[in-house]
């Protein structure tokens, strides 16, 4: 496919596929810039250094208020190694790259938020004070 | 002919995948990415179980007890670095200099040993101390977490290795250059994972 497109004998054709290698290099996930990783590395760096930070000098007295912080700072964290190293973009891969990772990301919230909530739930009802309750039902009828 | 076609292709709603593929590697990219997708469901059903058993000590130590938090720092900047230097590796294939991405590629490989390295001192460790994954639930559920990354960047050095041979005897090849892409994707995509594991096990376990 890529030989019939790249020698047209028609010079139409050939700046029609110029014109479109040339998008290609753009969008390419491959083609990453010396600027693009050390912002990525500067940014990623900055972010991993606060939180350990907050955590070994206990900056902040509520220990609920930092995990707060230093979660959305790993979230943020993410989100940096997303763009600058892994190029993520809406164009990669004509969007599927960032198609399958928004699924991905759903499944892996239901995965998390939905085991957490859940067992929690079974542990504070298996409870022995919780249980006892309809046992002693059962018995007495 | 050929203008047949072209026009041909202009005029499906797809055109955009008929003209990108005279990029060989777009479909081992995007099954790749596929991939990494289901090993990082793979990673979310042990953060789902750590974050389950995180309380659960059975009378044995929490993670503020065992934690060696200076130490995590100094593993962290060792995976942070590597991705730097795999990117560094990219960059130089990009130049098709063969020597500087052999350079780099075993810089990288080296900042991830040493990572493997502490890791592995941590785990001996806690076992000398009779803190092994048999402890307790929360132990399992550590061991297992950290233990499946640090398999996951153990195996991706021994690729890192294969590759460097591969480029050493054949040239940075378009097979070659496809290889190293979907390794970085693998690299940094580990190092994701890592930006999860020191926050959520390591930093809240400590607080």
């Amino acid at each position: 496919m890529s030989e019939h497109n790249a020698q047209p004998p028609s010079g139409d054709s050939h700046d029609h596929y110029q014109g479109h290698h040339g998008h290609g290099e753009e969008t390419h996930p491959g083609h990453s810039t010396l600027k693009g990783y050390m912002v990525g590395f500067v940014l990623s760096v900055i972010l991993t250094a606060i939180p350990f930070w907050l955590v070994m000098a206990n900056v902040i007295e509520s220990a609920g208020l930092t995990a707060l912080i230093i979660l959305a700072f790993a979230a943020v964290q993410i989100f940096v190694h997303m763009i600058y190293f892994l190029h993520m973009s809406p164009k990669a891969e004509g969007g599927w790259n960032l198609l399958a990772l928004i699924f991905t990301l759903i499944l892996v919230f239901i995965a998390l938020a939905g085991s957490v909530w859940v067992m929690y739930n079974l542990n504070i009802n298996m409870m022995p004070g919780v249980m006892s309750e309809p046992v002693l039902e059962m018995q007495s009828q | 002919m050929t203008t047949n076609a072209t026009d041909a292709t202009q005029n499906l709603p797809s055109s955009h995948f008929y003209v990108r593929e005279h990029h060989p590697e777009q479909g081992t990219l995007l099954g790749f990415w596929l991939y990494l997708m289901s090993d990082c469901l793979l990673f979310a059903g042990l953060f789902a179980t750590y974050a389950v058993l995180s309380n659960s000590y059975a009378g044995g130590p929490s993670g503020a007890d065992i934690f060696d938090l200076p130490l995590v720092a100094l593993n962290t900047s060792f995976l942070l670095l590597s991705s730097i230097t795999y990117g560094f590796a990219m960059l130089q294939m990009q130049l098709k200099r063969v020597n500087g991405t052999l350079l780099w590629l075993a810089v990288t490989g080296l900042l991830g040993a040493a990572f493997i390295g502490l890791e592995l001192y941590e785990f001996a460790h806690l076992l000398s101390e009779g803190y092994g994954p048999q402890r307790s639930a929360f132990l399992t559920a550590f061991f297992a977490l950290v233990g499946t990354h640090g398999l996951h960047v153990s195996f991706g050095i021994i690729w890192l290795v294969v590759l460097m041979v591969q480029v050493k005897r054949f040239g940075l090849t378009a097979e070659n250059g496809r290889r190293l892409m979907c390794l970085s994707m693998f690299w940094h995509f580990l190092d994701v994972v890592w930006i999860g594991v020191f926050t959520f096990v390591y930093l809240m376990g400590v607080l």
